[in-house]
């Protein structure tokens, strides 16, 4: 990043928008739509409204009279920050006061609103929400500034350039004048809009960077913060369904005598994934439910469980699959090498299982339907329910509320979830608002789950224990298939998400070849916190330390000499050893392993402390967790998706597994399905690499790392290797 | 006709007896910042205070709380509350906030219980409240800040 740069906004023109009296200025960034338009596929979300070719502003940033500077947030908080670091990018080139700064959540718009990195279309996923807004947001701030500015030159007939701007006052230093932002506000908002802004130099950074408090912090302690859980609206409905038992199951026959009888329950309503209960709340509901008599059809049910799935995955894996990479000449190096090496990995279906379960509520009416929900997938969502429902995308009016989690599954493919309630609401014939509800184990066999993947790996060394070929097999479901991601996600048969971390190993080797075999199982599934590398850093980092076993050297030092490649990937590496006194004696009875992964453009080392538990189990003491994810905007929000997507992983490490047993989920809560709980939390310490890199994500890249790293550990301290996951608490 | 006493008012509910607390709490009451997550007591997120004792509302019937007094996230205060709501602040605890509600009222009835609690002792009063953002190193670092800010108070 260059010294105040300079934007030409020739390409991303701005425009005001709600110039009323009192009202302010909003402002905010438009995209041509003829360049808008060549991104947008036919027939993907959002390319239509960008084909009716309207210019309507995308509005980020309003300036209220009363001096509150709102950020308008086109991507979901579930909990990763983004509130708190959209403000931040925005208040550092508005100069705003930080207390000043309150942030909203836009509509669902795919012309205003997309993700620059997807296209036409809005949505937050991928670790993308501050990298793909870092320069939009800067823009629209320093555009706010620019127009506040010539607003106070105008008033005080002072040259702008004479005035400067602080802590959200206006300040014209030899006349002695100021004023807040409210008090230019009106003023600022009959300003033309410039064609030109000038961003920060970084060294004038004064947010960026720094600490500052969350956006969403003390909602979220008094009980204030609203999901969508808790929607309460006029003569709303609660709705629980009952769905098939098994995957591919549907209703034959329904008596729901019973269930009408119940005190409360309004209406029972057939609909394509099962049978609704509507009733006036959670509880007559969920009675109502129970007392339903269901004779379900299974002729077409899945037949699928997890341990024969894996046997034939297991054997897919001996044959060649499609080719992801491929260099060099992999089975003569491996024929010719001095040493060779396999190793096979396994790892079951995951739920998401975020606290609060799958919900939302659709109220039909005169103007279309508007939708309340944690929305992940603003646009896509717009779309589905606006086809399944009859009506234009813009009849869909979406109030995207803070989601209690997510983790990746309110970005649904299918819009399953929002689809059910459209398809009650509409069964009840529009009446009354409805507030689908599921239930945690509704939500926990409904699928939609991270795949179950089997691993292949074969590897050969050189006389002097450097790697010269490397084989990597991959056999498992794509995520991509199917939807409407599949033309983006998919390429020759190779799902992107079934391989990265995989395919761009980093590691130097002549000779190497990435398959994958996608398999058809009826499970659904979809994208899971840091997707793909959830299971292939583990594969590639549990593997790469066998072979710096073999070759008898220091697991990081093994991997240092091959990352020439790759400096940052060093960086991020050496940080982490050093800070965790890697090569240091622990003591009896501990030890230490080491794993490094980039995933979203985010490079991530972990260093776990391990000791022997006197019961046999291991206790994970200390992570020591090293991030390069270019500028940090928010260090200790940084710091927070480093714990908290290392703890997430963390489950998945140790002990959680959905399985499947003829086409039927076993567990349905967090007694079978078992996650992390405070006790087994270690001690972690977070360090940023600085860097003046644009800025990447943060939400995902430090989940898959922990497993590796513990699986490492645990080799160090018993000579065992772990090749499956979940590894159980008592390894 | 159950009656109660909810964050310090009294309170009348016409609702089926069997029906858990946690939904005559957010569904009668119309307080929604106690929690839904699990209906199984496995979770912690419906936390609730019955006669200053944390309890997991799910499972509770309404008609077993008659008469007792009910403290939810709205109403809970005290030293210990906000002590510990300062310190969820000051660390900034919280991610996704869905489990917090829960989370802070367990860790106000244990402060409240045990101003000067060790690691071992937070873990294990803690341990019925899950966090899938995984906050826990922080809520672990909020209930000593707290348990510190409480015992430099009284000395004061």
């Amino acid at each position: 990043m260059t010294a105040n740069t300079r934007v030409n906004l020739a390409r991303r023109s701005f425009l005001k928008a709600g110039v009323e009296a009192g009202a302010g200025l909003t402002l905010g960034v438009i995209l041509p739509p003829l360049a808008a338009a060549q991104d947008a596929a036919p027939g993907l979300p959002g390319s239509g409204a960008l084909v009716a070719g309207r210019f309507e502003p995308n509005a980020f940033v309003t300036i209220a009279p009363d001096n509150t500077v709102t950020v308008i947030s086109k991507h979901l908080e579930m909990g990763q920050g983004v509130y708190t670091g959209l403000a931040t990018l925005v208040a550092e080139e508005l100069d705003a006061d930080w207390d000043q700064v309150a942030v909203s959540a836009a509509p669902a718009d795919a012309s205003r609103y997309n993700n620059l990195f997807w296209g036409p279309m809005q949505g937050t996923g991928g670790s993308t929400a501050i990298a793909n807004s870092f320069m939009q947001m800067r823009e629209a701030g320093a555009a706010a500034r620019q127009m506040l500015i010539a607003a106070a030159a105008e008033r005080w007939s002072v040259a702008a350039g004479e005035i400067t701007v602080a802590s959200g006052v206006v300040r014209h230093a030899s006349s002695g004048r100021s004023a807040s932002f409210g008090e230019l506000a009106e003023a600022a908002a009959r300003q033309p809009v410039p064609t030109e802004v000038t961003v920060k130099d970084p060294a004038d950074f004064r947010l960026i960077g720094k600490r500052v408090p969350r956006k969403d912090g003390s909602g979220k302690i008094d009980g204030s913060a609203v999901f969508t859980q808790d929607v309460q609206l006029d003569g709303m409905l609660t709705s629980l369904v009952a769905h098939p038992p098994r995957f591919g199951a549907r209703v034959n026959k329904v008596d729901s005598a019973a269930a009408r009888a119940v005190p409360g329950v309004v209406a029972v309503h057939q609909i394509p994934s099962g049978v609704a209960v509507v009733a006036r709340d959670f509880w007559s509901a969920s009675r109502g439910r129970d007392a339903l008599q269901i004779d379900w059809d299974e002729s077409g049910a899945v037949t699928a469980s997890s341990a024969t799935l894996m046997a034939s995955y297991r054997e897919r894996a001996q044959s060649a699959g499609l080719v992801a990479r491929s260099e060099g000449a992999v089975d003569t190096a491996l024929e010719k090498a001095a040493n060779r090496l396999d190793a096979s990995y396994e790892f079951p279906y995951l739920a998401h299982a975020a606290m609060e379960p799958m919900n939302c509520v659709i109220r039909l009416d005169e103007q279309g339907c508007e939708v309340w929900n944690g929305e992940q997938l603003h646009t896509g969502d717009q779309m589905a329910l606006a086809g399944f429902l009859g009506i234009t995308p813009q009849q869909v009016r979406v109030n995207t509320l803070f989601a209690g989690g997510s983790f990746g599954r309110r970005a649904n493919p299918q819009s399953d979830y929002l689809l059910e309630a459209a398809a009650i609401a509409k069964a009840s014939g529009g009446k009354a608002p409805v507030k689908l509800v599921w239930t945690r184990e509704d939500d926990m066999r409904a699928g939609w789950f991270r795949p179950m993947y089997f691993h292949s790996l074969r590897a050969g060394l050189d006389a002097q224990g450097r790697p010269v070929a490397w084989q990597h097999r991959i056999v498992g479901q794509s995520i991509g298939a199917g939807t409407a991601f599949e033309s983006a996600m998919v390429r020759d048969g190779v799902d992107s998400t079934s391989v990265e971390g995989a395919s761009n190993l980093p590691y130097a080797i002549p000779n190497v070849s990435v398959e994958l075999h996608t398999t058809e199982v009826g499970v659904p599934v979809q994208w899971w916190r840091a997707v793909g590398s959830t299971h292939t850093a583990f594969a590639v980092e549990c593997f790469i330390d066998e072979l710096a076993h073999a070759a008898g050297r220091d697991p990081v030092e093994y991997r240092l000499e091959l990352l020439g490649e790759h400096p940052r990937h060093s960086a991020v590496l050496q940080l982490a050893a050093e800070r965790a006194g890697w090569g240091k004696p622990l003591g009896e009875g501990k030890a230490r392993g080491v794993a490094l992964h980039e995933s979203f453009n985010t490079r991530v080392a972990q260093v776990a402390e391990l000791s022997r538990m006197p019961n046999g189990g291991f206790q994970i003491d200390r992570v020591v967790i090293a991030v390069d994810c270019g500028i940090a905007i928010n260090p200790d929000v940084i710091r927070a998706q480093m714990e908290g997507g290392m703890g997430y992983g963390l489950s998945a490490t140790l002990e959680s597994e959905i399985t499947i047993e003829n086409g039927a989920v076993v567990e349905g809560n967090f007694d079978g399905y078992r996650v992390l709980r405070i006790g087994q939390m270690p001690k972690v310490e977070v360090h940023i690499v600085k860097s003046a890199e644009p800025p990447t994500g943060v939400g995902e890249p430090a989940t898959p790392v922990i497993a590796p790293a513990v699986a490492n550990a645990l080799f160090a301290l018993d000579g065992k290797r772990a090749r499956r996951l979940p590894l159980g608490v008592n390894s | 006709m159950i009656g109660f006493e909810i964050n310090g008012s009294a309170i009348e509910l016409d609702v089926d007896p069997d029906m858990p607390l946690l939904w005559a709490i957010r569904d009668a009451a119309g307080l929604t910042g106690t929690k839904y997550g699990c209906g199984a007591a496995l979770c912690g997120a419906c936390t609730v205070h019955v006669d200053g004792r944390a309890v997991r509302s799910c499972l509770l019937a309404v008609s077993s709380v008659a008469g007792k007094s009910v403290t939810t996230i709205e109403g809970v205060s005290g030293g210990a509350a906000a002590a510990v709501k300062q310190a969820w602040l000051e660390l900034e605890v919280v991610q996704c906030g869905y489990c917090q509600s829960g989370q802070i009222m367990s860790a106000v009835e244990l402060l409240e219980r045990n101003p000067s609690p060790d690691d071992a002792q937070i873990d294990s009063a803690m341990r019925g409240n899950i966090c899938r953002c995984a906050t826990y190193a922080r809520i672990r670092d909020a209930i000593r800040l707290a348990s510190r800010s409480l015992s430099g108070r009284s000395e004061a």
